[in-house]
């Protein structure tokens, strides 16, 4: 197992050089100048500008500012943002915990509706049941969530009320961030309602967030199901005559579970690239929305250092669905 | 819950959490602040959440004008050759106090002068303070060569000497990045080591004092109750950073907030028909024009500049692009400024007489490019949109427009060059208040290759604008700036397009605000009714 | 199963299979709607000048934000309203659909052909070759694909050609892994070898031998591409980096429109809608096309 889990970390190292190869030359292909910016409809003195240039080291040869760079992030230094002068890294880690509060509501919404729907499609195969259900995710897995999104916010926060419209709680609520995300700080604040306010701000953008997670572990529980209720001990079990419950519940679904899980962890990817659209859409602060802003803003080290960041984070779960499924199913191992 | 007025909202809040104190505004505005610090900014954005509640400046615009009024200098002379400025300070004006600083003395000289010295001279240790900080507005008003020296006479009189009469000098000095910081507590952090928290936690003499910034959420600040102008009547400002229109007005009509600017064009028929609600509107002191390139024939003649000109509908571009919220633009500068010429021709729109005029100036299937900026300004929300209804005017006179477009700064840069090909949409919006910053620095002879995105340099029109600059009296610069416009007019380097009209929708629980012409928003006169 | 093979043993193998498949294929009603539309949506684009009741590009400056015919204020002429510039919304979409299939056949055709060659090299000759090819696919699928695009785009300049090309790239690495997994089986098996020994060259086997064999899943996954790529370059153009505005491109229209979401509608609704039904059609489609082709999901 240990030789499993080193070899899986070495694989890494290149594809995170890969990365940062990727990430680094993206941002000198990028057309116009982030220095040019600075001074808007105001034209910048050429000496003036070249002289900013040189200050932020962008004069030198590729080569050297990729060295220096990579240097930086050893030491965990990913660059200083060029809008807000603050460090990227710092930046990141204040907006991330927003993204993984949200993405964790979306993924439990997702899977709390997706495997049962999958397993009651699955039994009842070929009935309404199944087909509504299938159907239903079909069209959850078509959504262009940006729509949807959009279609919520009319209809429950602008017409009915029923939801906040943006923000992560209501600002009557004050209190210092502790961990970062908001459902824990507001109980630890001991704030009154400042919980519910929590989950209020939740709902809408879990749903959107968790709508084609949701679709696609209702068709793979479903497939998987199906796979595993025609294998010769659930038939076996079947014809002893335990209750159809227990077949299910304890046979067939813990052997379901294998790929479910596989893609659940799957899931994070989609999950980060869903945020981009859901946190512009509901003004929810974190990277997402914090990497679209940057690239209209043209910050060069942000866009730069959110795409390392982004792609160790994946990276780094990668591994870990893939150690758990060697956990899980020793077979993978060779 | 939601639908409930605020006071209702506030008052149950404030039994269940204890929290909320008497009176708190909430303002959802447009975006994050690039820090605190406004003097290497530029965006409206960073001011008002940084210069207008933290800081305040030796002069400031009274509200709703671009007149100035005495701000942190209770009065000031000027030498008779224009050269020397001698400003009074204020006594006994209080910087705050916070968690982070307690202030041990009043404002002085030493404050004064620290807050420019940093941004004029590489040798003051904070004028790198951050790594890659650039003093932007301060370099685009010229101040490191205008400046020779700035002296302290006593604790309470500062004199600065120019090095050549400058007439918008007081005007500038009402702007955000001329914002006083206090001395003292620079000392403090650069004692300890930590310089980069004066651009995170700003301390001033302003009228509310920091509190937190949640990053891309909320910035929190509580009326400062030593401000020198009377304590401001809400205890609590939280600006909601809400980036999306649509969600603001959203928020604004749940209660969430209680004010919030840059509405959508489309949303604003609907907001002032909503009962709880008032939308404030004012002109803004912007242009948007389209630049011919003047270098590059056939636009180097008057008359095809003129014909085509006329041949743009504007009120349909302020129709479509603005919904009507917008007036449609003759001179180069706003309405709202002073020395307006109100007695200007527009030209009529009318595509058969300019068709005639092209085959008279022996142009004939004229193909040209019309850029169009990629970003929503204040003065043209949707350049695209613009250009579009430009294309199908110009297709009308037998003129083939392609609309190009480039990436921002791409956009800038390119659009400045000389041999450009094609107009370009562009605009601006003042500084100061002053015509100078629109006359000179968007149509002057030296602005050819930069700012002049028109490369139109006519000598005319050039002396009457620098001869103004140097001129202290007002009503002679009117006379000026007013022949100029006449000139401008006759030779046409631009189709001016429009002045927006910018619109401040807000509860009706709001009282006393007013908007300010320069685009900045204040709420240190605001109350909230109970 | 049986049966079917008996009764067509004469008519060449090619036949039989497509007779075959579209036998296992029409059999999933849902995929026969799914073709229906999605071939109503072909016919639709491609006779839009026909069908298309206005230019797609004039601007009705009396009728701007005219609500659908059937609600107060609509007109008859405007079935789906006009949007803020008085263009007609219905045209506008009829031609859109273009752009949509259009975006959905290039960036498809660009990924797999790109998918197929680099996963056929990769499987083919294995050693530092596929390992450098693999570890590059593995760096592409280390992003999140939106935001990977997102930032090419911004590389490229926003436009619709550029969002494509984003795209295809983005999607590249599934097809390319597929290929070289099928590969890698398909090699040792006793057909490859014997053509091998009968004195093929490595492009004759790589692409008439090996890759005919291997077709299934790629023409699953290119079903799933194709509407991943509609959904992504509306996206793109939500987000104002894929098509440019006047072109009618859905996300680009619905874009476009975001900021009148509370006062019109229809200029909202209609785009997405839009993009739904031919997403959702190309998806059933390619639900129908698995089944049929899984030999597998054929015997339950």
């Amino acid at each position: 197992m240990l030789r499993f889990f080193i070899g899986r970390l070495l694989v890494l190292i290149p594809t995170f050089i890969g990365v940062s190869i990727i990430a680094f030359s993206f941002i000198r292909l990028l057309p116009g100048d982030p220095v040019m910016l600075l001074s808007g409809e105001r034209v910048m003195d050429p000496a003036r500008h070249a002289q900013i240039i040189h200050e932020l080291g962008m004069d030198r040869p590729i080569i050297v500012q990729y060295l220096s760079y990579l240097g930086g992030i050893v030491t965990g230094d990913f660059g200083t943002s060029i809008v807000t002068k603050r460090p990227i890294a710092q930046q990141f880690f204040t907006l991330f915990p927003a993204t993984l509060e949200l993405s964790f509501c979306a993924i439990v919404f997702a899977i709390v509706l997706g495997i049962p729907a999958g397993v009651l499609a699955a039994i009842k195969r070929g009935s309404v049941y199944d087909q509504a259900l299938m159907g239903t995710a079909l069209v959850g897995y078509s959504m262009p969530i940006f729509w949807w999104g959009l279609l919520l916010i009319i209809l429950f926060s602008g017409t009915l009320h029923w939801t906040p419209v943006s923000g992560r709680i209501d600002l009557l609520y004050f209190f210092p961030p502790v961990t970062g995300f908001m459902l824990i700080d507001s109980l630890l604040s001991g704030q009154k309602g400042a919980f519910g306010s929590a989950v209020s701000h939740l709902i809408l953008p879990s749903i959107v967030l968790g709508t084609i997670p949701l679709a696609v572990i209702a068709r793979q529980t479903r497939s998987a199901m199906l796979e595993v209720l025609s294998e010769d001990y659930v038939r076996t079990a079947r014809a002893k005559g335990l209750p159809p419950f227990r077949v299910i519940g304890i046979h067939a679904l813990r052997n379901a579970m294998i790929p479910v899980i596989t893609t659940i962890g799957l899931q994070v990817g989609v999950m980060l690239a869903g945020a981009i659209l859901t946190e512009t859409i509901f003004s929810w602060p974190g990277i997402g929305k914090w990497m679209v802003d940057s690239v209209f803003k043209r910050d060069y080290p942000v866009i730069q250092g959110g795409l390392l960041l982004i792609a160790a984070v994946i990276m780094v779960v990668n591994l870990t669905v893939d150690l758990l499924y060697g956990l899980v199913n020793p077979r993978i191992r060779h | 819950m939601k639908k409930t007025s605020f006071a209702a909202a506030l008052l149950a809040a404030t039994l269940l959490s204890g929290v909320a104190s008497a009176k708190t505004l909430v303002y959802c505005s447009e975006g994050s602040p690039e820090g605190f610090d406004p003097g290497p900014y530029t965006a409206g954005t960073t001011f008002d959440a940084s210069s207008r509640t933290a800081y305040n400046r030796l002069v400031e615009f009274k509200h709703g004008s671009t007149e100035l009024e005495p701000g942190l200098a209770e009065s000031w002379t000027v030498s008779d050759d224009g050269l020397e400025y001698t400003f009074k300070l204020r006594p006994g004006v209080k910087f705050q106090t916070t968690d982070f600083f307690t202030p041990t003395r009043e404002l002085n000289a030493d404050d004064v002068i620290y807050s420019f010295d940093r941004q004029l001279k590489a040798d003051n240790p904070w004028n790198k303070y951050i790594a890659g900080i650039n003093w932007e507005y301060a370099a685009g008003m010229g101040f490191p060569e205008l400046i020779k020296s700035i002296e302290k006479v006593d604790d309470l009189t500062v004199k600065f000497v120019l090095n050549h009469p400058e007439a918008p000098f007081m005007a500038d000095l009402g702007m955000d990045f001329a914002s006083i910081l206090s001395k003292e507590y620079a000392d403090k952090l650069q004692a300890d080591g930590k310089m980069e928290q004066m651009n995170q936690m700003p301390l001033g003499t302003g009228p509310f004092t920091f509190v937190a910034y949640q990053q891309d959420a909320v910035i929190r600040y509580k009326a400062n109750p030593d401000y020198w102008n009377g304590k401001p009547k809400i205890d609590d400002l939280v600006f909601a950073i809400t980036t999306d229109a649509s969600v603001r007005r959203q928020k604004l009509e749940a209660g969430e907030c209680q004010i919030f600017p840059y509405p959508n064009a489309a949303d604003i028929e609907a907001l002032k028909t909503n009962p709880n609600l008032t939308v404030q509107e004012q002109a803004g002191l912007n242009v948007a024009y389209l630049a011919y390139n003047a270098l590059v024939p056939p636009f180097d003649k008057v008359e095809v500049r003129r014909a085509l000109n006329m041949a743009i509908n504007k009120q349909a571009i302020v129709d479509a692009v603005f919904e009507g919220q917008a007036q449609v633009a003759k001179n180069p500068i706003p309405p709202t400024m002073w020395s307006y010429d109100d007695s200007t021709k527009d030209d009529t729109y009318d595509p058969d007489a300019a068709k005639k005029m092209l085959e008279e100036a022996g142009v004939k299937d004229l193909s040209m490019k019309v850029w169009a900026m990629p970003v929503s300004r204040p003065y043209m929300l949707n350049a695209r949109r613009t250009a579009e209804l430009i294309q199908a005017d110009f297709a009308k006179v037998g003129v083939n427009a392609e609309i190009v477009t480039y990436e921002w700064a791409e956009y800038l840069k390119r659009s400045k060059e000389k041999d450009r090909d094609g107009a370009v949409i562009m605009g601006w919006t003042g500084d100061n208040g002053d015509p100078d910053n629109f006359l000179d620095t968007l149509l002057g002879c030296d602005a050819v290759g930069g700012n002049n995105r028109a490369q139109w340099c006519n000598k005319e029109y050039d002396a009457l604008v620098k001869k103004a600059k140097q001129t202290a009296d007002q009503g002679e610069r009117t006379k000026l700036y007013k022949q100029a416009q006449a000139v401008f007019k006759k030779e046409a380097p631009w189709a001016t397009l429009d002045h927006s009209t910018t619109f401040m929708p807000m509860s009706k629980a709001v009282q006393g605000y007013t908007q300010d012409p320069l685009g900045i928003h204040r709420f240190d006169n605001v109350d909230i009714a109970e | 199963m049986a049966t079917i093979a008996t009764n067509q043993e004469k008519i060449s193998p090619r036949w039989r299979m497509l007779a075959e498949f579209w036998y296992y294929f029409s059999e999933n009603r849902g995929a026969v709607m799914g073709l229906v539309v999605f071939l109503l949506t072909v016919l639709v684009a491609l006779l839009a000048p026909l069908i298309a009741p206005h230019e797609p590009y004039l601007q009705y400056r009396d009728a701007v934000l005219v609500p659908p015919a059937w609600q107060a204020g609509g007109r008859a002429a405007y079935l789906l309203g006009t949007d803020p510039v008085g263009r007609d919304i219905l045209s506008r979409l009829i031609y859109g659909a273009r752009f949509s299939l259009f975006i959905g056949v290039v960036v498809t055709l660009v990924a797999l052909v790109g998918g197929i060659v680099i996963g056929l090299v990769a499987g083919y000759f294995r050693g530092w070759v596929d390992t450098v090819i693999m570890r590059v696919m593995d760096v592409i699928l280390a992003f999140p694909s939106l935001l990977l695009a997102l930032v090419l785009v911004a590389v490229l300049g926003p436009g619709l050609v550029n969002a494509m090309i984003a795209i295809a790239l983005v999607m590249q690495p599934h097809f390319v892994r597929l290929t070289r997994a099928a590969v890698i089986s398909e090699k040792t098996r006793d057909y490859v070898t014997a053509a091998r020994v009968a004195g093929a060259g490595p492009l004759r086997l790589m692409f008439r031998t090996i890759l005919p064999n291997c077709m299934a899943p790629l023409i699953v996954q290119a079903a799933l591409a194709f509407s991943e790529a509609i959904l992504s370059a509306a996206a793109l153009g939500f987000l104002g980096m894929g098509a440019q505005p006047p072109t009618p491109e859905w996300g680009t229209m619905l874009a476009e429109s975001r900021e009148f979401i509370l006062r019109a509608w229809w200029v909202v609704t209609f785009p997405g809608l839009a993009i739904l039904i031919t997403v959702l059609a190309i998806n059933l489609m390619g639900d129908g096309l698995r089944d049929a082709l899984d030999p597998k999901m054929k015997r339950s």
